[in-house]
C-alpha cells in the first residue's frame, strides 16, 4: 500500500497528464462522429454570447453584400409574382409549401471553413424552435444541417464538413448521389455515387434530393465543374462548384419538415416489422 | 507573486478572445490560421507546481476548442506542448534552468527563438493530427504544421518581444 502510495505521489505530474490527455483524446473522437460531445461546443450561453457581440461589430463590413443578396433575392421573388404563369404555379405551391415546411430565418454569427470539420453558429435556439437536424439554406443555396441547440443559439454542421452526407440530385435528370466534402477548397464539393447511365455534363445544375426529410426536394447546390468515372467504373464522381460563397454567410433560413416524425415513425415501424 | 497571477489571468482571457475573434478568421491562403493562445503556455511562470500548469494549458486549450467546436484537440495538443516544456527548457536554457533564474522575457534572442520553434512545432504537429485523425493524410498534417508553425512563431515572438519591452 504503502509503495503504491508513493508511486502515485513520485509519478504524479505523468498520472496527471495522461489523465488530461485521455480527456481531451475523448473529446476529439467524439467530434469525429457525427452527433458530437455535449459539452464542448459553440452553441452555449457563454460562447454564443461571446460570438454575438463580435458579429455585431463585423457585421457592419458586410451590409453591402448582404443587401446586394437581399436584393438579388427580392428581385427573384418579384419576378415569379409578376410572371403569369409563374404566379399561378407559385402560388399553388405557397399554399402547399406552407403546410409541409416550417422556415424561420437567423443569423450567423460565427463561420468556419478553413478546418476539416467546419461548423456554423446562429444566433436562434430553442426559443426560435430551432430543433436538431434540421436544414439551413441561404437564398443561394444550401449551408448545412443544426447540429447543438441551446436555448438561444445552435451550432451546424457545414457542408465543408468530412462528416457531411447530403442527398443531391441532377436537376436534369434526377439520378442522385451523396454530396460529400475531401477538406480542400471551400468552393468545391463532391457527389459520389452517381449510376454511370446519368446524362452528366460540365455547369449542368445539382440540387438537393428528396429522399432525406431534413431538406424540401430541388433547393440549388451548385453547378458541375468536373467529373470522373471511380475506380469500379460503374459511378461518378462529380466535383460541384457551390452556389453559396461559403465565406460569407449572413443570413440563413431553418427549415422544418413538418411531416417529418410521420415519415420517420412509419420508416421505423417498417424496419421493426421485419 | 498576486501580480504574476493577475497577469496569467489577464493574458489568459485576452489570448483566447484574440484567438476566436481574430486568429482563428486570417485564413491567410485559404487555409493557414496561427494560433497565438500558445504564448500562455509559453510564458506560464517556471515553479515546480508542474500538476497547475499542466491543468491550466489544459483549460486553455478546451476554451479554444469549445469556440471552435472542434472537440478537444485544442486541449490535446496544449497538455503534451505544456507536459514536454520542462525538457525543452532544459535543453535550451541549460544551467539557468536548473537554478529557476530563467525569464523568457528576458533571454537571448537565438534561444528564445529555438525555445519558441521546437515548442510550438510540437504543439501544432499534435493540433493537426488530431484534427485529421488519419495516418495516411501525414503530409497534409506535416504542410499545416510548417506554414502554420511559421506564422504562429512570428506572430508569438512579435508579441512577446512588444509586451516584454512595454513592462520594463
Amino acid at each position: 500500500m504503502q509503495q503504491i502510495i508513493n508511486f502515485l505521489i513520485k509519478y504524479r505530474n505523468f498520472l496527471l497528464f495522461v489523465f488530461l490527455l485521455f480527456i481531451s483524446l475523448v473529446f476529439t473522437i467524439q467530434s469525429h462522429s457525427y452527433h458530437r460531445s455535449k459539452f464542448v461546443n459553440s452553441a452555449n450561453f457563454l460562447t454564443g454570447g461571446i460570438f454575438l457581440t463580435i458579429d455585431n461589430i463585423n457585421s457592419y463590413f458586410d451590409l453591402r453584400v448582404h443587401n446586394e443578396q437581399l436584393l438579388e433575392e427580392n428581385k427573384r421573388l418579384r419576378q415569379k409574382i409578376f410572371n403569369p404563369l409563374d404566379s399561378l404555379s407559385s402560388t399553388i405551391d405557397t399554399i402547399t409549401y406552407d403546410s409541409k415546411y416550417r422556415v424561420t430565418k437567423a443569423k450567423v454569427i460565427n463561420n468556419n471553413y478553413s478546418l476539416r470539420n467546419n461548423f456554423l453558429t446562429l444566433k436562434g435556439g430553442r426559443n426560435d424552435s430551432i430543433k436538431q437536424d434540421l436544414g439551413v439554406i441561404t437564398s443561394n443555396g444550401i449551408v448545412g444541417i443544426v447540429d447543438k441547440v441551446s436555448n438561444n443559439y445552435s451550432t451546424v454542421i457545414s457542408i465543408l464538413n468530412s462528416n457531411s452526407q447530403i442527398n443531391a440530385k441532377l436537376k436534369k435528370s434526377g439520378h442522385f448521389g451523396i454530396l460529400i466534402w475531401d477538406g480542400k477548397d471551400p468552393n468545391l464539393v463532391e457527389l459520389i455515387d452517381v449510376q454511370q447511365k446519368a446524362p452528366v455534363a460540365k455547369g449542368d445544375t445539382i440540387v438537393t434530393g428528396g429522399m432525406s426529410t431534413i431538406f424540401p426536394e430541388g433547393v440549388g447546390i451548385g453547378t458541375i465543374q468536373d467529373f470522373s468515372i471511380d475506380q469500379s467504373g460503374n459511378f461518378y464522381t462529380i466535383s460541384i462548384k457551390l452556389f453559396n460563397d461559403m465565406t460569407n454567410i449572413g443570413q440563413v433560413y431553418v427549415i422544418e419538415n413538418m411531416d417529418r416524425k410521420q415519415i420517420e415513425d412509419l420508416e421505423q415501424q417498417t424496419i421493426d416489422e421485419q | 507573486m498576486s501580480n504574476s497571477i493577475a497577469n496569467n489571468i489577464l493574458r489568459f482571457v485576452i489570448l483566447v478572445l484574440a484567438q476566436v475573434a481574430l486568429f482563428n478568421h486570417i485564413n491567410f491562403m485559404g487555409y493557414i490560421n496561427p494560433y497565438p493562445y500558445v504564448i500562455f503556455i509559453l510564458l506560464f511562470p517556471i515553479s515546480d507546481k508542474k500538476a497547475s500548469f499542466l491543468f491550466f494549458s489544459f483549460l486553455i486549450g478546451l476554451t479554444i476548442d469549445m469556440f471552435s467546436n472542434s472537440g478537444g484537440m485544442h486541449a490535446g495538443a496544449s497538455v503534451v506542448m505544456a507536459y514536454s516544456r520542462p525538457w525543452i527548457l532544459r535543453s535550451v536554457f541549460g544551467v539557468a534552468y536548473e537554478y529557476n533564474t530563467v525569464k523568457i522575457t528576458q533571454t537571448s534572442f537565438t534561444e528564445r527563438f529555438t525555445y519558441i520553434t521546437i515548442l510550438v512545432l510540437i504543439h501544432h504537429f499534435v493540433l493537426f493530427s488530431l484534427e485529421t485523425f488519419n495516418v495516411s493524410d501525414i503530409l497534409y498534417i506535416l504542410r499545416k504544421t510548417l506554414f502554420s508553425g511559421i506564422f504562429t512563431l512570428i506572430l508569438s515572438l512579435i508579441l512577446i518581444t512588444l509586451f516584454s519591452a512595454k513592462r520594463k
